[in-house]
């Protein structure tokens, strides 16, 4: 069969040594070459970014490409805390501890203009973007982003989580940053 | 229409034989009867309107306030007669310093929550509430957000360049 014929698709190898019968690499490499191709992403959905995102999940967009089709319900489970919409600073609490209750490593998404910086509700109720309860790793700019750009910052998410060292989320720094949220450490 | 204002002049004297000067003012613009009265008998005359006058629904409550007034904090009353589908308003004010109103739970159960909000944005003290903490905003909020003076804005906001919004 031809390379043209091909009715799929393979990721790119990592940057390694092969030869005939074997393919060296760094294991940072393929763990992250594992992870970043089956995410399973949480999906916090409070308003009409989570509509879009409804829309990336679906047949049209097919978020099942980057290996993410499997959403994960419990933050236990999930990889990936995906934020769409408004939080009210009532609501903050319960986003920490979704995170909180999420297994390392664990990576975020803040999907649209509410979740990235409180967006047009700049008022006495609304929490003015999550980064101020939980780390954010990528922002999607858009009121609501289309599902285009979600899958933009999904696979910034996915080059992140491909390049992550193993020994980051041993750092003094990473848990240092997480306690500057008043985030709780499993000891 | 002249008979609505009859029925009105009519309840209007009977409030006022009963109750007398506590009746501040009255009116009904809007074809909307509507009292403004003494903080101190507003459970007494919604008492007396709900068991004697048929007013047995209360629509809304809710609180207001005018930074310009003396007595700057107001109480509002919305209730329904649903015998003879008459409306009327009830506007009472209290000071800042002391905003005290008495509770009408035990009259209306449906005021539980109404007062609560009302408490909440206002700081309205409801005398004889059962359970008057916060309702919509989160429980450590140190302020009741819907007076004037304070900012509608977030103050926590760090992306608005006040130069880019002519501030």
């Amino acid at each position: 069969m031809s390379e043209k014929d091909k009715k799929y698709t393979v990721v790119e190898a990592p940057e390694g040594y092969s030869a005939p019968g074997f393919f060296a690499t760094t294991l940072d490499k393929a763990v992250g070459l594992a992870r970043k191709n089956s995410l399973w992403p949480l999906p916090f959905a409070t308003s009409c970014c989570g509509i879009e995102f409804m829309a990336t999940m679906a047949a049209h967009y097919d978020l099942g490409r980057f290996g993410a089709e499997r959403l994960s319900f419990s933050p236990r489970q999930a990889d990936l805390l995906m934020v769409m919409g408004t939080i009210a600073k009532k609501m903050a609490p319960v986003v920490q501890q979704v995170y909180e209750q999420m297994a390392e490593p664990r990576w975020v998404i803040a999907v649209g203009a509410c979740a990235s910086s409180g967006g047009v509700f700049d008022t006495y109720s609304v929490l003015q973007g999550i980064d101020k309860v939980v780390p954010v790793d990528v922002y999607v700019p858009g009121c609501p982003p289309r599902p285009e750009q979600i899958i933009d910052g999904f696979m910034k998410i996915q080059e992140l989580v491909g390049n992550e060292p193993l020994r980051r989320r041993y750092s003094p720094e990473y848990k240092e940053m997480l306690e500057s949220y008043g985030i709780k450490i499993d000891k | 229409m002249i008979n609505k204002q009859m029925e009105y002049n009519t309840l209007l004297q009977k409030l006022k034989d009963k109750f007398g000067d506590s009746i501040l003012s009255a009116d009904d613009a809007a074809d909307f009867f509507t009292l403004v009265v003494a903080s101190d008998i507003i459970k007494q005359l919604i008492s007396f309107l709900k068991d004697e006058q048929n007013f047995i629904f209360l629509t809304d409550l809710c609180g207001i306030h005018y930074p310009e007034q003396e007595k700057e904090l107001g109480v509002i009353y919305h209730l329904h007669n649903l015998v003879e589908n008459k409306r009327i308003r009830l506007k009472t004010f209290v000071t800042k310093g002391n905003p005290q109103v008495d509770s009408i739970v035990s009259i209306f159960s449906g005021a539980n929550w109404m007062e609560r909000e009302t408490f909440d944005f206002y700081g309205i003290d409801f005398v004889g509430h059962p359970n008057l903490k916060r309702i919509l905003n989160v429980d450590f909020m140190d302020y009741h957000p819907m007076r004037k003076e304070y900012p509608l804005e977030d103050a926590t906001r760090s992306d608005k360049d006040d130069r880019f919004f002519g501030r």
